[in-house]
Order: structure tokens, then C-alpha cells, then sequence
């Protein structure tokens, strides 16, 4: 899977370092900005008071 | 340039071909565990510390505006005066606001130089979940300054983590709150780890039920231990003194409560 991601990227190895960097960034960015946010309202909140 | 990266030795295309069900499951597998990792961390520490910021910001707006209605210009106290506390008397006893509105700032010098937090009435999650609040007072405990016991509850991590550091409390420490009418100074007075169910701890007079009270208490309470909800850590403090806002705050915040009307 990752390793066809790596053979699908044109150009020489310094250049894919860059363009899987970039992937990455943008991964990233879109899980703290939409998905995660997301997730946190599915999954259980965590209560932090007593006598409930 | 392909021509070059294709000469690989035949290690390379040997794995090349074994691409199968198997490997990328694996690889799937593998994604799915990085995944709920950064989640983990975007909670803890990222989204955590987004939200600590935005959740001390408001609270120094909150702040900045009562400052600016009061009636009386805010002066500077000298020096001297501190040593020897102002007596205002009994201190004045807001009417509880509505559920989710903002009552007072929190400051907790113990827990920062910056810390501040709006405290807002309730302690549902859209209060303590809350970018601009993230401190919550029990419904139906009692108000700043008023005889019996104000609790407070705030999440230990993630959400802004109100009370992260609520065990590193010593004895006398200061627990300010600010509000409309003043600054109410309270000493941090012991711990208790209590069970989840041991509402006790919010009456006037805490874990004792029915019995009238005479103090002034806050209580602030949170998860304990930390990253876990088995139990919950107690905090209690002994009302001291109030203050009008005219008067300025008290020595220990009055750095921060002017850095925070600079900011504005």
C-alpha cells in the first residue's frame, strides 16, 4: 500500500522525501482540524464530577 | 531517471511482488494503531492546549470588562497597604446567573502565573467542554462569598485542563475569585480523594449533610488520577477576605490581572 504510494511519486528521491512530507502535513492537518473534532463527539466523554 | 531507480536490487523487487491481502491488512492495521495514537495526542496535549489558551483568554476579556464597569476608578495600591489588608467587611453575595453564564474568574497561582478561567454555572459538558469557560460551579452550591460552599469542577487533562495540577496544592495557598463586584481571596486548606458518587463533598458544609454552615468554603474538584476517571481529587479552601474591584487586586495576581488589561 505504502509502497506503491512511494513507486506512484515522479521524480527523484530527494523530491518524493519532499511530496511524502507534504502528504503527511496535509494528513495531518486535516485530522486536527475536521476528523478529530469529529471523533470526539462520537466516543464517550469523560465526566469530571462528583456525586452523578 | 526511472530507468535508474528501476535497477533496485532484487531484494527490493522480490518484496515488490508479494504485495498481497495480507501486507496491506498489515499495513492497515499498523495505520489504525498510528491513528488512535495521534488522536490521543491531539486530545491530551494539542486540542488541550489550544483550548487552555482560547478558555485564558476569555477569561482575561471577562476579566478586562468588569474592570472597566466598575464604578469606581481601579487604583493602584502602594505598596504599604499590603501588609496591612483593607478590611471591607462582609463581602456583597451575587444572585446566581443562568446555566452556561459566566460568574466569576478563577486565579490559582499555583497553577500558573497565567492561569485564569471564566467559571460558569453548571457542570455539564457545555460548560466544562467549553473553549471559553472550562470551569463549572455545581448547580445549587453557593456563590462567591456566600456562607457555605461553592464547588467548582473542571477536567484534570484534555478540554483545557482546568485543574491539572489541583494536586500540587499547599496549604494556604491563594484561590482568587474575581467577579462583577470584587476579588474574593481564598487559602487552600487540604485534599481528599473521594469516590465518583461522594456528592457529600458539594454540601455547605462538605461531606457533612444537613448540618448549617458557618464558613465560607470553595471546593474544587476534578479526576483523579491523572488521565483516569476512577476517583476524584477534592480541593477545599477557607474564605479570607474580599476586596472591591476599585480597590485592585490582590498583591498575588495584580501582576497578571494587569498584564491581562494590556493585552487588550
Amino acid at each position: 500500500m505504502y509502497g506503491a504510494l512511494w513507486r506512484v511519486l515522479p521524480g527523484p528521491i530527494w523530491v518524493r522525501i519532499i511530496l511524502v512530507l507534504l502528504l503527511v502535513v496535509a494528513v495531518l492537518y486535516t485530522l486536527s482540524t475536521w476528523v478529530f473534532p469529529w471523533v470526539e463527539t462520537l466516543i464517550n466523554n469523560q465526566e469530571a464530577t462528583v456525586g452523578t | 531517471m526511472t530507468e535508474a531507480h528501476a535497477a533496485t536490487p532484487p531484494g527490493r523487487r522480490r518484496t515488490k511482488r508479494r504485495v498481497s491481502v495480507v501486507g496491506v491488512l498489515g499495513e492497515l492495521l499498523i495505520t489504525a494503531g498510528a491513528l488512535v495514537l495521534l488522536f490521543l495526542a491531539w486530545q491530551l496535549w494539542w486540542n488541550d492546549a489550544v483550548m487552555a489558551n482560547q478558555q485564558t483568554s476569555s477569561a482575561a476579556s471577562q476579566s478586562r470588562e468588569w474592570i472597566a464597569q466598575a464604578e469606581a476608578p481601579v487604583t493602584p495600591q502602594e505598596p504599604s497597604d499590603l501588609a496591612t489588608p483593607i478590611d471591607y467587611g462582609e463581602p456583597p453575595v451575587a444572585a446566581p446567573p443562568e446555566h452556561g453564564e459566566i460568574l466569576g474568574v478563577l486565579y490559582v497561582p499555583r497553577y500558573g502565573p497565567e492561569y485564569a478561567r471564566n467559571i460558569a454555572v453548571g457542570t455539564t459538558f457545555d460548560v466544562l467542554n467549553s473553549m471559553y469557560l472550562g470551569v463549572g460551579r455545581y448547580e445549587n452550591t453557593q456563590m462567591p462569598g456566600e456562607v457555605g460552599n461553592m464547588a467548582l469542577a473542571a477536567h484534570r487533562s484534555a478540554w483545557g485542563g482546568g485543574m491539572h495540577l489541583i494536586n500540587e496544592f499547599q496549604l494556604g495557598d491563594g484561590i482568587y475569585v474575581q467577579t462583577a463586584d470584587g476579588y474574593y481571596t481564598y487559602r487552600f486548606r487540604n485534599l481528599e480523594y473521594v469516590q465518583p458518587s461522594a456528592g457529600d463533598v458539594l454540601a455547605p458544609v462538605p461531606r457533612q449533610e444537613g448540618v448549617a454552615p458557618g464558613e465560607r468554603l470553595i471546593t474544587l474538584t476534578s479526576c483523579n488520577p491523572l488521565l483516569s476517571t476512577d476517583e476524584r481529587i477534592i480541593a477545599y479552601g477557607v474564605f479570607e477576605s474580599w476586596q472591591p474591584l476599585s480597590a485592585g487586586p490582590p498583591a498575588e495576581i495584580a501582576a497578571q490581572v494587569a498584564a491581562q488589561a494590556q493585552e487588550g
